[in-house]
């Protein structure tokens, strides 16, 4: 099945699209066989979520609202499990630590 | 044959080697231009994948932190874009290694141009990743250190010390380099033999030498007496180190009786590996310089949680002293410390935490929660003036009241201070908020003789056993002694066995050497004692 998905997300990570997360992003992104592409405007220009060089070059910190759009095979699930991670601060330990 | 010939340095790394010298290539190696622009990228491609894999190697000996910086730097090295860009730049008529060095620059600048911290300190990444492709294309890197050999440079770099295996001998012979820098802390700790500073002397690859780092002096093509006196002196070490290291766990006590306390320092997290805690009174002090290293950029709050966890949890509840990030000076920074003409006297330690508060306030915050995991101190570098102890404290409670504002586990540590400044050795009780005193040895002896040290041509003006420095370490030890301050030195002259019987006679009992130092500090200890 192939579609294109379109979605949102606000960057919580403290540090923001930082080297880690960057490196988590490309890598998850990597195992869809659609494109992806991520903006920080609607304006553009859309860039290849899969290439860390061009993801870190955003320099996308806390608060940014990110664009995703996917096409082609498993366009959707890579838009929600992109987005799953950004939420999820990119499993950095929740940004602040153990709950206590 | 040669004649034999003796080349000094400073002693960096304490150790014996013996082995043929291995000289490195110069730097500027030039790059030969290939005869088609599809052999330029075929060429760029080839040494891209050499760069890369040996950043996979590395990875594979290093722990949590720093892999993950390589796994940053493998990743972007992987990734197609530089190469692309450089492709386009070589079919305009520019060979590889222009074109890697453009196409990196002009990225480079784009970080450094940023008005984030976080990315503004990945420039330091990017220039590791363009500089080893550069060496692998100039030639540079495909030259590996022969196992068991005396490798000469001018200076080496954590990454290629690292990637070396030392378990077969030999040792390192710089020519700049300091005793202080990062990766002659990783000699000692792993005892890999180490001098520096010979300058310009002539030496020659693949000539038979001894490296005697105990005493600073490399002897190359030695004569036969050489050879018999150095084996000599080299087996006696031994010696004194398999005795030492067979009682290395029972506690340090002196000749007299009298317990000292002896603890650790440790440079990197991956140092406890080769110590056994049971053999330490705890870690007098955990540089944290190693996280704010100049390849790896400024960390955040979770890296730092993990690199302190990880040495309290080796610890297991025996005391960890961490040092608050102490650069400057001879320990810059990328993107966070400030260039200055005479650094030593400038902005560093806890000056330039204070003055890039949003920086420090990101390390106490990780410090304040580590401190539920265990027993952790905090230690304040160069301390000068006791209203900086009144600053960080209150830096300290502002980050507690917000961590327990979001509901965030933290609790305060004590918070101790360096005692490096002669200000703070020659009027200890003006400093007595600090909740105890680390003397900082290195630095007070610079100060106090007006001596750089990473002066290679001062070596022997500035060393720990100066009478004025000895009375400053016996003044603030005096001074905690009696007003219940708790006193150690963590600086190399604990390390140094001629200095520990001063050191102990100045009044110290608690004294944190490197992990290679520690049973032989042990054994200097119980040769001492009061009556000499």
């Amino acid at each position: 099945m192939t579609a294109t998905a379109i979605s949102e997300v606000i960057i919580t990570n403290e540090v923001g699209l930082h080297a880690r997360p960057s490196v988590k992003f490309t890598k998850l992104a990597k195992t869809f066989p659609c494109t992806v592409e991520i903006a920080i405007s609607e304006k553009g220009p859309w860039i290849d979520a899969k290439s860390i060089v061009k993801v870190m070059g955003t320099k996308a910190p806390k608060g940014t609202r990110l664009l995703l759009r996917a096409d082609g095979e498993q366009s959707t699930m890579a838009v929600a499990a992109l987005i799953a991670l950004v939420e999820r601060d990119f499993d950095e330990g929740s940004g602040h630590g153990e709950p206590g | 044959m040669a004649n034999p010939a003796s080349i000094t340095g400073q002693a960096a790394s304490a150790g014996f080697a013996r082995g043929p010298i291995h000289v490195a290539r110069p730097q500027d190696q030039a790059y030969v231009a290939k005869a088609s622009p599809e052999e330029e990228v075929a060429a760029l491609a080839a040494a891209v994948e050499v760069a890369a894999a040996s950043i996979a190697e590395a990875m594979g000996k290093l722990s949590g932190d720093a892999a993950d910086i390589l796994e940053f730097q493998l990743a972007m090295l992987e990734d197609g874009t530089f190469t692309e860009a450089a492709a386009e730049l070589i079919s305009s008529g520019a060979v590889a290694y222009e074109a890697w060095k453009s196409v990196l620059e002009d990225e480079i600048e784009t970080y450094q141009s940023s008005d984030d911290a976080y990315f503004k300190a990945r420039s330091a990444d990017l220039s590791d990743i363009c500089q080893s492709v550069l060496s692998v294309l100039s030639g540079e890197a495909a030259q590996s250190i022969p196992a068991g050999a005396i490798h000469v440079d001018r200076d080496i770099a954590p990454t290629r010390f690292l990637a070396h295996d030392w378990s077969r001998g030999g040792g390192v012979v710089l020519r700049e380099g300091s005793v202080t820098s990062h990766v002659a802390m990783l000699a000692r700790a792993r005892g890999v033999p180490m001098i520096v500073g010979i300058g310009d002397s002539e030496v020659d690859d693949g000539e038979d030498a001894l490296l005697n780092a105990q005493a600073g002096e490399l002897l190359v093509s030695p004569d036969d007496a050489q050879i018999a006196a150095f084996k000599d002196l080299h087996s006696a070490s031994a010696r004194g180190l398999s005795d030492a290291e067979a009682r290395a766990s029972e506690p340090a006590v002196t000749g007299d009786g009298e317990a000292v306390q002896l603890l650790v320092n440790i440079a990197d997290p991956s140092d406890v590996e080769r110590i056994s805690i049971a053999h330490v009174d705890g870690v007098g002090l955990m540089r944290t310089e190693f996280l704010f290293g100049g390849d790896r950029g400024l960390p955040d709050e979770e890296t730092q949680l993990a690199a302190y966890r990880k040495v309290l949890d080796w610890a297991g509840g025996k005391p960890v002293t961490i040092r608050t990030i102490d650069a400057g000076g001879d320990k810059p920074v990328e993107g966070y410390t400030i260039a200055e003409d005479n650094s030593f006297l400038g902005v560093r330690g806890i000056r330039l935490s204070l003055a890039k508060p949003e920086v420090f306030r990101v390390q106490i915050r990780a410090l304040l929660r580590a401190c539920r995991l265990g027993v952790l101190k905090v230690m304040l570098p160069m301390v000068s003036v006791p209203g900086e102890i009144e600053e960080v404290r209150a830096l300290f409670a502002e980050e507690a009241a917000e961590l327990a504002r979001q509901g965030v586990a933290h609790q305060m540590p004590q918070i101790g201070i360096m005692v490096e400044v002669p200000s703070v050795a020659i009027t200890p009780e003006r400093f007595a908020a600090a909740d105890f005193f680390s003397i900082g040895s290195n630095d007070l002896t610079q100060y106090v003789l007006a001596a750089s040290r990473d002066n290679a041509r001062l070596g022997n003006l500035a060393t720990s056993d100066d009478p004025a420095v000895l009375s400053l370490i016996a003044n603030v030890t005096r001074f905690g002694e009696t007003n219940g301050l708790e006193t150690s030195l963590c600086g190399d002259a604990a390390s140094e066995l001629e200095l520990v019987g001063l050191l102990l006679g100045a009044g110290l009992r608690r004294l944190s050497v490197a992990p290679a130092r520690v049973a032989l500090v042990k054994a200097a200890i119980r040769r001492w004692s009061r009556d000499g």
